[in-house]
């Protein structure tokens, strides 16, 4: 066991029996115990008022990192070039860069990954890696974790930062698991351990309930997929050239092991995409009925919104699945969100406090939706929504 | 088809809270559940064996007490159930957890289909299944909410932002299930009392053979360091009044923002 209790400082206060969140902590005899159901997740062990929780980190043994060199952002591409999230990455990865002082590449890869790299060239990085080849044209986990793991093991990055996109957490866990070293998941904050020349990395876990902050100590690289819309992107210095690296890279389609046989934008279907939606317009069971959705929808096209959803609304098929925003639908960051008759529920909550305003429409003053809105109104959605819509239209000019 | 299922027990995340004074967990009788993604990933398991024949087995990696979730997958209409429980596992990240559960993965008779839930509810990294993919090195489709099999070859439709992406792959091949993906069946009464006498085996570190330096801490390159609440950095302005009025406030208040 790595964790145990000091039965000389216990003093039985029971405070770690309830901050246990597997429920691994017994009271025997007036003091603590930690049975087999410990995970060794650390929850307990800063609660004790007399430090009586003895945590035993296993041995460090001293590892050679300054081989590593270097921060890398795995680039991803969109619509018309680089995706946002790369930027941002890019913007964050600089900063790092200069604090290590150090270097930022950046990785393309596509069947037109040579302009991209030309391109980005101008705006920022150190380096630009980039293959390109037409069986690199669409993202697929097999080919891109060839490629990358094979740079990576070539140049040797100290730290390599991906979008926590579906993009970026189908890839990176892979490329970890390939190069044996640590992926810290959906990272909200990045930031250097000048001593140790550490990556701190601060990540929400339980649903949004509570944050961590992680290191890979003995590893290289060090790794992290980051979620989008919280860094600032890089401003663009055009001054700036970057060197330009072509990887060489070969494919037998034969040998990949997945074939892509559609990709379809499904709308019909009800497929919204919530993800990069700039403003989320939700409704919830507050709305009373399913045809009541329409003053939601009227709001977000005066908006130019997109319309999301709480559970029990898609459970009760008021409205398709994909709106269904939350800790098992989507995980949402828009730049406004406004909640129409939903309560606030931390299951709703863990898919969409991230927006930068949140805005609740609730009659009950003391929906916990309140607790982390922007701006709260206490009204009747059915007087206050469309009231709304109406200037939306008046100010904006639209519909 | 020979089918495995990784399930996790987890805590139900809706009862956990920090406690802002100590800045720790505050669970007070939160009940362990099956993460929810993971009874998508068994009911799409069965479906597909009442399609194409074969077997639905469970694997946990977890406490003792983890036989449970176990015993639930069992009464949902799992053919065999294993718990994958020691000591040495404790603490493990997502390498470790999908070197040991890949390696237990090994030891079962068959495979040609391994299924995982999309992430889990505490952890949260949706790592372990790409994971266990790559330990194994088979093909994987993530959020996936529709497959199909025909022979040795899946097809499986992906759930993308704004889009539907359908591969197709060679088995045997990893998915991890969307909520999209069905609905979970409840266990029937007979399906729960024949789960109450079915054995599941607890596999430890020595069955499953696997390297005591790749598991638990020893072989987790990532270390939670700290453990903190959420901070909430502003404060909720309520707007009040009469309908009209208050919508004019909020769509001015926006626009000062530079929301709208
Ligand atoms: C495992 C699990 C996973 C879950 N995942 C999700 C998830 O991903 N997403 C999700 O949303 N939920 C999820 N839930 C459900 C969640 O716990 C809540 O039940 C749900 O979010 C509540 O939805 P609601 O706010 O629409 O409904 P309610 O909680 O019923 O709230 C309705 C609100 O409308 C207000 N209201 C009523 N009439 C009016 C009116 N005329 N004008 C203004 N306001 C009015 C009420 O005051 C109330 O606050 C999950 C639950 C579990 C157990
Ligand atoms: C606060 C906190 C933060 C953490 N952050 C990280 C991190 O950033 N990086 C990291 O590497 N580790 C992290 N860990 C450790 C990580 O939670 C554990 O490794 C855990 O065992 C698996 O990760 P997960 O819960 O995220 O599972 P996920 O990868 O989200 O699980 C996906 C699916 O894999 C299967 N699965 C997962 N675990 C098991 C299991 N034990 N048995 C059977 N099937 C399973 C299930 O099908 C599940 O639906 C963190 C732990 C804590 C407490
Ligand atoms: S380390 Fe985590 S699981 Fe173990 S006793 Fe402490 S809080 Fe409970
Ligand atoms: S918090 Fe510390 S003193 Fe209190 S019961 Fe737990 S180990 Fe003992």
């Amino acid at each position: 066991m790595n964790i145990y209790i000091d039965a000389e400082k216990c003093t039985g206060c029971q405070l770690c029996v309830k901050a246990c969140p597997y429920s691994a902590i017994q009271m025997a005899e007036g003091l603590a115990t930690i049975t087999e159901a410990c995970t060794l997740c650390g929850g307990c062990v800063s609660v004790c008022p007399v430090d009586a929780i003895i945590w035993e980190a296993p041995a460090v043994e001293e590892v050679d990192t300054s081989d590593y060199q270097g921060v890398w952002v795995i680039g991803e591409v969109g619509e018309d070039g680089l995706a946002g999230v790369t930027w941002e990455l890019l913007g964050k990865g600089r900063e790092l860069a200069e604090d290590l002082n150090t270097e930022l590449s950046l990785v393309v890869l596509g069947d037109e990954a040579g302009e991209l790299a030309q391109k980005a060239a101008q705006s920022g990085p150190d380096r630009v890696f980039y293959a390109e080849d037409p069986a690199l044209a669409c993202y697929r986990t097999g080919t891109y974790t060839d490629v990358i793991s094979g740079l990576i093991n070539k140049h040797k990055p100290e730290i390599v930062l991906f979008g926590a996109t579906e993009q970026g957490r189908d890839l990176a866990p892979r490329i970890a698991v390939r190069i044996k070293t640590g992926l810290t998941a959906d990272c909200t904050g990045l930031e250097i351990d000048p001593e140790e020349r550490l990556l701190v990395q601060t990540r929400p876990a339980f649903g949004g309930n509570i944050m961590a902050r992680i290191i890979t100590r003995n590893h290289r690289p060090q790794m992290a997929t980051v979620r989008p819309r919280v860094m600032q992107r890089l401003q663009s210095q055009p001054e700036h050239g970057a060197e330009i690296v072509e990887v060489p890279v070969s494919f037998n389609e034969t040998s990949i092991m997945t074939r892509i046989i559609d990709i379809a934008h499904d709308e019909a279907a009800g497929q919204v995409n919530l993800q990069d939606a700039e403003i989320i317009v939700s409704g919830g069971r507050g709305l009373k009925k399913p045809e009541n959705f329409a003053i939601i929808r009227e709001l977000a096209d005066a908006l130019g919104a997109v319309v999301g959803a709480s559970r029990p609304t898609v459970d009760d098929g008021w409205i398709a699945p994909y709106h269904q925003v939350g800790q098992t639908g989507s995980t949402v960051q828009p730049r406004l969100y406004i909640a129409c008759g939903i309560s606030g529920a931390v299951q709703h909550l863990a898919g969409m406090s991230g927006a930068d305003c949140i805005v609740a429409i609730n009659s009950d003053p003391a929906a916990p939706i309140f607790e982390v809105a922007h701006y709260g109104i206490v009204g009747d959605v059915f007087e206050v929504v469309p009231a709304l819509t109406e200037i939306v239209r008046e100010e904006l000019g639209s519909g | 088809m020979d089918i495995v299922v990784c399930i996790k027990q987890v805590p139900d995340t809706s009862e956990v809270s920090i406690d802002p004074e100590t800045n720790t967990l505050v669970r007070e009788g939160v009940p362990s559940i099956i993460n929810p993604y993971d009874e998508n990933a068994i009911e799409v398991g069965l479906q597909l064996k009442e399609e194409h024949g074969g077997t639905v087995t469970a694997l946990s990696m977890g406490p003792p007490q983890a036989e449970e979730a176990l015993r639930q997958a069992l009464a949902m209409g799992c053919d065999e159930a294993i718990l994958i429980s020691d000591r040495a596992f404790a603490g493990s990240d997502t390498l470790a957890t999908s070197y040991v559960l890949a390696e237990a993965i090994r030891k079962v008779d068959s495979y040609d289909l391994i299924i995982c839930g999309k992430q889990a509810f505490d952890g949260d990294t949706a790592q372990v299944g790409p994971g266990i993919a790559e330990q194994l090195g088979i093909p994987q489709a993530t959020y996936a909410v529709d497959v199909k099999v025909d022979e040795n070859r899946i097809a499986v439709k992906r759930l993308l932002a704004g889009s539907f992406e359908t591969i197709e792959m060679k088995l045997p091949a990893l998915i991890t299930a969307d909520k999209h993906m069905n609905v979970p069946r409840h266990a029937g009464l007979r399906g729960v009392m024949a789960a109450r006498k079915k054995e599941i085996p607890t596999w430890t570190l020595e069955d499953i053979e696997a390297d005591p330096e790749k598991c638990g801490l020893s072989g987790s390159p990532t270390t939670v360091v700290e453990i903190f609440p959420p901070q909430r950095s502003h404060k909720t302005e309520r707007l009040e009044g009469e309908a009209q009025q208050v919508a004019r406030q909020l769509v001015e208040k926006l626009r000062e923002a530079q929301l709208l």
